[in-house]
This record gives C-alpha cells, sequence and structure tokens, in this order.
C-alpha cells in the first residue's frame, strides 16, 4: 500500500513540498529571466519596453510571489544544509521557523521597496 | 467517550476493502485490545500480528486513521477521530492478509546496509572500554532502542517513489555500528550505505523521526551517514 496523506501532515513535510514546487518554478522561470537579461547586450530598446510592461500591478504581484518563492527556496535550502551538515541537536522546528520567518520577511521587504 | 467505537478494518491482500465493526468502547484501551476484541468476539478469520504488548518486540505496527503506529502502546483516545478508527496494514511492505505485511524485504535491508556487528576481538580479549560521555558512544545510544517496528518505513516517501532505498531504520541500524569503536568493517558499511540507494536518496523529510515510537531520528543518523560517507571519500576510503 502506499503512504496515506494524513501521513504527511507534518511541518517537515509542507516545507518539503514548498521546496519542491519552489524550486520547480524557479527552474521554469530561470530561462525566460536569461532570455531578459540577454535583451542587454543587443536589444536595449526593447528591453526598455518589456520593463515598462512590468510596470503592471498584476507583473508586479507576480514578481512579489516569485521574490518569496525564491526566498523560501534559498531559506529552505539553507536549512536543509544545516540540519544535514551541522552535527544534529533536535531543532528541525527551530530552523524551519527562522526559515519561514525569513521569507515572510523577504515578501514584506520586497513589497515595500515596489 | 461514546461506549461505541466504529471501526473499519482493511480485509484482503493488496486487493481487499475495508470491513465495518462496532466494538465497545474501553477505559484506556489501545489499538491492540480493539483488533484483539474484533478476532476473538466477532471474526476470527482477522489476521494481526503481536507478541509483547507493551512496545519491545516491534511486531503491532499498523496504519491507524492514515498513520503508521505501534498498537500496542497507541491508546484509542489518542487517535480516534469523532468514535471511529480505520486500521489498515502498514504501507510500503506486501500485504500477506488483513493487517499483517511480509517484512522479510524490510529486515533484508538491514543486512544490506551491513547491520551485523563485525567483532576485531575473541572472547579471550579484555572487554573493550567505551567512554559513556564520547560522542560516538552518545551517537550510538540515540539509536540503539529500535525494535524494528517498521513505523518510520513505512511513513517514508522515499521508499515509496524508489523500492530499493534502504530506508531508515536499516541506515539507523548502519549509523549505530559506524559509530561502534569495536566494529571493525567500517569502511565496507560505508560502501553498502553510501550510494543513491543508501543515505544519498535521503531528501530529509523527516517523517520517520516525526513517526518513530521510541522517538529516535533516523534522519540525524542519516545526516551522519552523509558526512561519514564525504569525509571517506574526500580521504579515497570508499
Ligand atoms: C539560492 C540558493 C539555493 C539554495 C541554497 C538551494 C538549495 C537546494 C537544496 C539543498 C536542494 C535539495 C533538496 C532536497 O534534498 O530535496 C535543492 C533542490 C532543488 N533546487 Fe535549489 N537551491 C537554491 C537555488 C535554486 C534555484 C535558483 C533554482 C531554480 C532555478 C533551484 C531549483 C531546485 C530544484 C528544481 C530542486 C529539486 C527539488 C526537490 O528535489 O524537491 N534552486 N535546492
Ligand atoms: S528523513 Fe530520510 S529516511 Fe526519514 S522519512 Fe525522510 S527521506 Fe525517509
Ligand atoms: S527507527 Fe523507530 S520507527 Fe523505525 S523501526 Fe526502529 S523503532 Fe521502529
Ligand atoms: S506487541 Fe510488541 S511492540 Fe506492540
Amino acid at each position: 500500500m502506499k503512504t496515506d496523506w494524513r501521513a504527511r501532515n507534518h511541518p517537515a513535510w509542507w516545507a518539503f513540498l514548498v521546496h519542491r514546487i519552489s524550486g520547480i518554478v524557479l527552474t521554469l522561470f530561470l530561462p525566460f529571466h536569461f532570455w531578459v537579461l540577454g535583451m542587454a547586450l543587443n536589444e536595449a530598446a526593447r528591453m526598455d519596453d518589456f520593463f515598462a510592461w512590468t510596470d503592471r500591478p498584476l507583473v508586479k504581484f507576480a514578481e512579489a510571489g516569485l521574490v518569496i518563492l525564491l526566498a523560501a527556496h534559498l531559506t529552505g535550502g539553507l536549512r536543509l544544509m544545516a540540519l544535514e551538515f551541522l552535527a544534529w541537536r533536535g531543532w528541525q522546528k527551530d530552523l524551519l521557523a527562522v526559515a519561514a520567518g525569513l521569507t515572510v520577511i523577504a515578501g514584506v521587504v520586497f513589497a515595500y521597496v515596489v | 467517550m461514546s461506549d461505541i467505537l466504529q471501526v473499519r478494518v482493511w480485509r484482503g491482500d493488496e486487493q481487499g476493502e475495508y470491513q465495518a465493526f462496532e466494538v465497545p468502547r474501553l477505559e484506556s484501551q489501545t489499538v491492540l485490545d480493539v483488533v484483539s476484541h474484533i478476532q476473538r468476539h466477532m471474526d476470527p478469520t482477522l489476521a494481526y500480528r503481536f507478541a509483547c504488548r507493551v512496545g519491545m518486540c516491534g511486531s503491532c505496527a499498523m496504519t491507524v486513521n492514515g498513520v503508521a503506529r505501534w498498537t500496542c502502546r497507541t491508546h484509542v483516545s489518542k487517535v480516534a477521530k469523532d468514535g471511529a478508527l480505520e486500521l489498515a496494514p502498514l504501507a510500503h511492505l506486501p500485504v500477506v492478509r488483513d493487517l499483517v505485511t511480509d517484512m522479510s524485504e524490510f529486515f533484508d535491508k538491514w543486512a544490506r546496509a551491513r547491520g551485523q556487528f563485525h567483532p576485531t576481538a575473541t572472547r579471550e580479549d579484555p572487554f573493550a572500554r567505551v567512554r559513556p560521555d564520547s560522542p560516538e558512544r552518545r551517537n550510538a545510544d540515540a539509536g540503539i532502542e529500535c525494535i524494528g517496528c517498521g513505523v518510520c518505513y513505512a511513513s517514508c516517501d522515499v521508499v515509496q517513489w524508489r523500492p530499493d532505498y534502504l530506508g531508515p531504520a536499516a541506515l539507523n541500524r548502519a549509523w549505530t555500528l559506524i559509530n561502534d569503536e569495536r566494529d571493525g568493517a567500517r569502511n565496507e558499511r560505508l560502501r553498502a550505505v553510501g550510494d543513491d540507494a543508501g543515505c544519498l536518496a535521503c531528501h530529509t523529510h523527516v517523517s520517520c523521526t516525526e513517526r518513530c515510537p521510541k522517538h529516535i531520528s533516523p534522519t540525524a543518523g542519516i545526516a551522519g551517514l552523509k558526512r561519514a560517507v564525504m569525509k571517506a571519500a574526500l580521504r579515497g576510503d570508499l
């Protein structure tokens, strides 16, 4: 039999799900990001047009989402590496709280700046 | 507390269905008491496993309302939802019948992880003196009380994703031996657990640690194995 979904309802499993989804979305976003950066080399005018387009609220909102995903993935990844590489000390949930907290802060800071 | 517990029990092997029973609710009743009541008073053909009834033998684990647990030490009051229990065999193991799984693969993996102790001394030698406060002894202590119940194995998503994964219990066993200074098979064991069906496959979901009834953290041991494998690989010992 397979694992029952009810067995997965604990903080570290939800953290894993966030990490995987953010990892996949970031991977999908990355080629697009490089494509836009590439415009700077020989299509600067088109890049300016593109940046004008990104000034819409909906796009800003999506950007905030990306920043939060990146922050969640970064802090979540650092959390995993701390868990695995530093000597173990019953702190899984403390680390998770720190990662989640930093993610929220990153989201708020971004929303404030733009 | 209502007087009747609504219990749904898995009947069959991999194919099967839940059968409903109404079991009298008693004070301090364990989930194993419920299963025993059904088997003794309602349906003698129900297959399940237990031995010690006191949390030592590791034979009574089942899936209770979706979560793997040792049933002899799980009180109904802790797990029943709205006066109902759903009982199924452990996940990730072939079902023999009803609540009984075939655990041979689970234990074969302990052997594959080099779970056997390899002595370096004979009975003629003096006793080894292991300092109780040494870090190695403490690491071994933290994992040594495993009763082999399979709860962690049934809770680990990686076991589901890749059935050849050694799993948390076998790796925890290997970790206790890596920390046993009397053992002489360190490098062989690191080789046995150091591939991608071994400790390197663990994604640190921590489900094993969350569910282990003995409060062992296989995740901690697996992280230790990852570091030991990495160091041995850098030294060229593997
Ligand atoms: C910014 C610093 C980053 C850190 C510290 C980091 C850390 C990690 C770690 C530790 C894992 C392994 C998780 C596991 O064992 O399950 C991982 C997985 C992954 N990362 Fe990152 N990462 C970073 C940035 C990125 C970026 C920018 C992308 C995409 C463009 C990305 C995509 C992925 C994907 C797809 C996975 C696999 C997810 C999974 O196995 O569940 N990561 N990351
Ligand atoms: S920590 Fe590793 S062994 Fe334990 S449940 Fe998660 S993936 Fe499986
Ligand atoms: S580590 Fe814990 S859950 Fe896993 S087999 Fe041992 S006692 Fe059971
Ligand atoms: S019957 Fe022995 S551990 Fe439950």
